[in-house]
């Protein structure tokens, strides 16, 4: 492939650095040329094409950017992608199989987890998450667990009965 | 005998169906504005105003045009010399789009920068030299007000002072007469603060101009494509047929996403003059600081009450802050909106409300935020004014608004302001709220409760609010009736493609408009594909907001069903052999009157119509329909919440709240009950902690999430729901009235009287919203009241 690069402005500007990153996104690893100020939601998105990760509020308030980091969720929006240097990163997009939907996604959609359907990326990937570390959480859990996630449209009851469903799910299926 | 359909298994009315949309967005495929990559597409970020009002005596983009990437710097100059560095607004006034003069507030609009990439753009923005001369600052419309006012307006030929407009309406000397006679005159003044609907999606653009072809697509986060795709060519003076608006997926509107913003403007006309693509994403802070925001209105209102209780009039004055400029998206016979709703579900014999506009340096706006036009603050006085009432009287909560509400035998109910409420059950929604959420043994517990010294309180708002407009009569927004239309083409096998003038954004139309046609023509929903949001194919409508699309759109859709069915009768008489006059219709059948067995379904007249239709017969199974309500709905809602107050803290905890809402039929109690819950969890960020203020310089107090509170699941309370009472629209083709808005409306005076209740021995009359612990903890402590928005007191 060839790779053309359009001459605009004034010549002779800084020169933008550029930093290669080695991370595995979605089990698959993918070798990137970044500026060492790109942040890791921006080369999710718009790199990688996985535009499944929101950016929503830049303050890593709202969460729609969360992705799993070598399985701890992480704001994407507030980390640099040079310090997913040989991590392993888990985005929406991999969280179903090619012919199996997680069951957090199934109970989204049983529970009516979700409207406009932008924070819900982020709301799951946070959700997983917590359900790897508690695997049978209280309502509680899950309110105190997805606290860092905002939701304009559904409110959370039905993103806590969502939860609910997809961890009763998956305790059946790993007692089975 | 064949067996008919199940209605519920085909996905029709009053089936939970699961959602549609679900199978995109919870994989991560979604395609919202900013997920859309155009090959050659460029990037614009815009450089906003850090001052509130200041002339502007110099700019110097010269260092950002020296920038390596950058293709374009636009400022107000350069758009004034294409006649667009000023735009017309949806409320008949003008806005700037890139200022060119002064700036008027804080975040507008000054310089746009288009590079290779957006961090480019932004590193750009930063090297524009801009030189500000600050003016005398107007924060409130108490200040805009005074005879010393700096004119904020002064671009505007005959602009004398800052107001925008005065308007009343109803019997002002028949008012006055009713207080006269009153036995009690109850006051109460209070502050809605200014809140922004603020979905989690910024607003954004992708404007594509293709020279070859002059056509102008432009992809952006609209709510109402159509109304955009006629502003854009009355602004860009380009052909309207040459204009594409395509509004993808949105990350919630709450009317965020109706008006025009100058980004939208700027990302076009740069696309234009570089024949690129280019995408505009705003980020949060623009968002905030310079788009649609809502409410910040005054009101002061009176009762004047009978001794038993009987309500005898009302007044009120209103006076809100526009901002600096009127951009309301609203219909323009109304210019605050219908606040003259207020009071419409009590029997108030007469009453007078006006209203004054002004200008002020804030943020331009006032749009509906998740409500019809000014009706929650309409409603949030009504139900404070209630609440304060009934204590004024030594009455019930309860007692008092049935004695007031709207009885069953009263309708068609004509209110003193205007409107025409058509139908309801208000007694029994109230009645099984106060069930549900136990009133007497919680009046008892409260009792029990302020013996040891805990606070305990209820909070009841009862009210029907008007949703969908028009009629086209009387609605319109910049002359455009307010209609709204859907078009159904049935294929040869029976399937069906639906498209409408509404635009989602969340409220699940691709789910629920096929349950209508499942409804009316038998075809199972999972065979209905809804498309909606490019104006190249859907038909013109007025889009998504004030709770019109099931209103409006909803009947266009049963009503075109209603169309093609009448075609597929005259194919099913074909193919029966029979006159049309002895053919019957069950659900997604057409069968002999007197051969009940003899029968063809939709799906056999469908293949009909493209292979064996009669002579003389126009082939094809598709229509359009273009639906002009005959009023509005008047959906009625009830909600009551308890609460304790920590009297040392001023914390207050919600221990239950009960939602009875009666929105007529409902196409699927799943998605109204999410809808419900939606709103119930903004009505408490409302009452609690969400609002947006300024200092006296006119700095935006709540520009981001670190300042702009918005509750989280930790925070919100869980709601109990209850849809038992169902009056359908008598004048809806199925039945349904609006509801998507109700609970954000109703909601958050139920919060704030049940901690005024639970207040009820300090003599403290009224905390403004938010009731944030700090202000309920000085109204226990100081006993008096709290007013005006925090953290600048001296603002009002």
């Amino acid at each position: 492939m060839t790779i053309i690069y359009e001459e605009t402005g004034a010549e002779g500007g800084p020169e933008i650095p550029q930093q290669r990153v080695t991370i595995r996104v979605n089990g698959r690893k993918v070798i990137a040329e970044v500026e060492p100020r790109l942040l890791l939601a921006h080369l999710l998105r718009h790199g990688m094409g996985l535009t499944g990760t929101h950016t929503g509020c830049d303050t890593t308030n709202c969460g729609a950017c969360t992705v799993l980091v070598d399985g701890r969720a992480v704001k994407s929006c507030t980390m640099f992608a040079v310090q997913a240097e040989g991590r392993e990163v888990t985005t929406v997009e991999g969280l179903a199989t090619q012919s199996e939907l997680h069951p957090l996604q199934e109970g989204f959609k049983e529970e009516h987890g979700l409207q406009c359907g932008f924070c819900t990326p982020g709301m799951m990937m946070a959700a997983k998450a917590l359900l790897d570390r508690n695997p049978d959480p209280t309502e509680e859990d899950i309110r105190w667990g997805l606290s860092g996630n905002l939701c304009r449209c559904t409110g959370y009851q039905n993103i806590v009965k969502s939860v609910l469903w997809a961890a009763e799910k998956l305790r059946s299926q790993s007692a089975g | 005998m064949t067996q008919a359909l199940d209605e519920i298994k085909i996905g029709g009315m009053g089936a939970s169906r699961k959602r549609v949309e679900d199978n995109r967005f919870i994989r991560g495929k979604g395609n919202y504005t900013d997920d859309i990559h155009l090959p050659g597409m460029l990037h614009m970020e815009i450089l906003r105003s850090p001052v509130a009002h200041a002339r502007i005596t110099r700019i110097d983009a010269s260092k950002a045009w020296e920038i390596p990437g950058v293709h374009l710097v636009l400022t107000g100059e350069m758009m004034a010399t294409r006649n667009l560095a000023w735009m017309p607004t949806l409320s008949y006034d003008t806005q700037a789009v890139l200022a060119t003069d002064k700036v008027r507030f804080q975040g507008q609009e000054v310089a746009c920068v288009i590079a290779d990439d957006p961090y480019i753009a932004k590193d750009a923005c930063e090297a524009i030299e801009i030189d500000y001369e600050p003016l005398p600052v107007v924060v409130n419309p108490m200040q805009a007000g005074e005879p010393d006012a700096p004119i904020i307006r002064d671009d505007k030929e005959n602009q004398a002072g800052n107001v925008i407009y005065d308007w009343e309406v109803g019997d002002a000397e028949g008012t006055d007469r009713a207080f006269e006679q009153a036995d009690v005159v109850s006051r109460l003044q209070l502050h809605y603060p200014r809140s922004h609907p603020s979905p989690i999606e910024c607003c954004g653009s992708i404007a594509d101009f293709n020279r070859s072809t002059s056509k102008l697509t432009v992809y952006m986060t609209t709510q109402a494509p159509h109304i955009i795709r006629a502003a854009v060519a009355l602004v860009a003076e380009l052909p309207e047929h040459m204009i594409r608006i395509i509004s993808p997926d949105i990350g919630g509107g709450f009317g965020n996403k109706v008006p025009v913003y100058p980004g939208y403007v700027c990302s076009i006309l740069a696309s234009i003059l570089l024949e690129r693509p280019v995408k505009w994403i705003e980020d949060k802070t623009g968002n905030l600081i310079s788009t649609g925001f809502a409410r910040d209105v005054y009101l002061d209102g009176e009762l004047a009450l009978r001794r038993d209780g009987k309500i005898l009039g009302m007044r009120m004055r209103t006076l809100a802050d526009h901002g600096a400029f009127f951009s309301d998206a609203q219909p323009s016979k109304f210019k605050i909106g219908l606040m003259h709703s207020t009071f419409g579900c009590y029997d108030v014999p007469v009453a007078h409300l006006a209203a004054r506009g002004l200008y002020t340096n804030k943020a331009p706006g006032g749009v509906a935020y998740r409500c019809s036009f000014r009706v929650t603050e309409a409603m949030f006085f009504q139900e404070r004014m209630m609440h304060a009432a009934a204590n004024d009287l030594g009455m019930d909560q309860a007692e008092f608004r049935r004695i007031n509400l709207v009885r069953d035998d009263q309708f068609p109910h004509r209110t003193p302001l205007g409107f025409l409420l058509d139908s309801g059950q208000y007694g029994a929604c109230l009645e099984l709220g106060l069930k549900a959420v136990g009133y007497e043994d919680f009046l008892r517990q409260k009792e029990e409760a302020r013996k040891n010294g805990r606070l305990l309180g209820i909070g009841i708002s009862t009210m029907s609010e008007p949703l969908g407009a028009g009629n086209s009569r009387e609605y319109d927004i910049l002359g455009i009736k307010m209609f709204d239309s859907a078009e159904i083409r049935v294929h040869m096998t029976g399937k069906a493609l639906l498209r409408t003038g509404a635009r989602g954004q969340g409220q699940g139309h691709e789910t629920t408009w096929a349950q209508i046609v499942a409804h009316e023509l038998g075809i199972p929903a999972d065979d209905v594909t809804v498309e909606e949001g490019d104006t190249d194919t859907a038909p013109f409508g007025m889009g998504t907001y004030a709770s019109r699309s099931t209103p409006v759109a909803g009947a266009a859709i049963a009503m075109v069903c209603r169309k093609v069915r009448a075609k597929a009768r005259k194919l099913a008489a074909h193919l029966l052999e029979v006159s049309e006059e002895d053919i019957e219709w069950e659900l997604g059948r057409f069968y002999v009157r007197s051969a009940p067995d003899r029968g063809v379904t939709i799906q056999e007249c469908a293949m009909a119509a493209y292979s064996n239709m009669p002579d003389g017969m126009e082939p094809g199974l598709e229509n359009n329909a273009y639906y002009d309500p005959p009023n509005l709905t008047w959906p009625f809602a009830c909600y009551i919440v308890t609460v304790e107050v920590d009297p040392e803290t001023g914390v207050w905890d919600v221990l239950n709240m009960v939602a009875v809402d009666d929105c007529g039929v409902r196409i699927n109690p799943m998605i109204v009950e999410g809808q419900i819950m939606g709103g119930l969890t903004e009505a408490f960020a409302m009452s609690s902690m969400q609002f947006i203020t300024f200092d006296s310089e006119g700095n935006c107090i709540g520009s981001n999430y670190m300042d702009y509170l918005i509750p989280t699941s930790w925070e919100t309370p869980g709601f109990e729901l209850h849809g038992e009472v169902v009056t359908p629209c008598p004048h809806h083709p199925i039945g349904a009235k609006g509801v998507g808005e109700c609970a954000a409306v109703g909601g958050p005076a139920a919060f704030v009287n049940a901690v005024m209740d639970a207040l009820a021995g300090t003599g403290v009359r009224n905390i403004d919203m938010p009731l944030l612990p700090d202000r309920v903890w000085e109204a226990i402590t100081e006993r008096h009241d709290v007013s005006g928005a925090p953290p600048v007191r001296s603002d009002g």
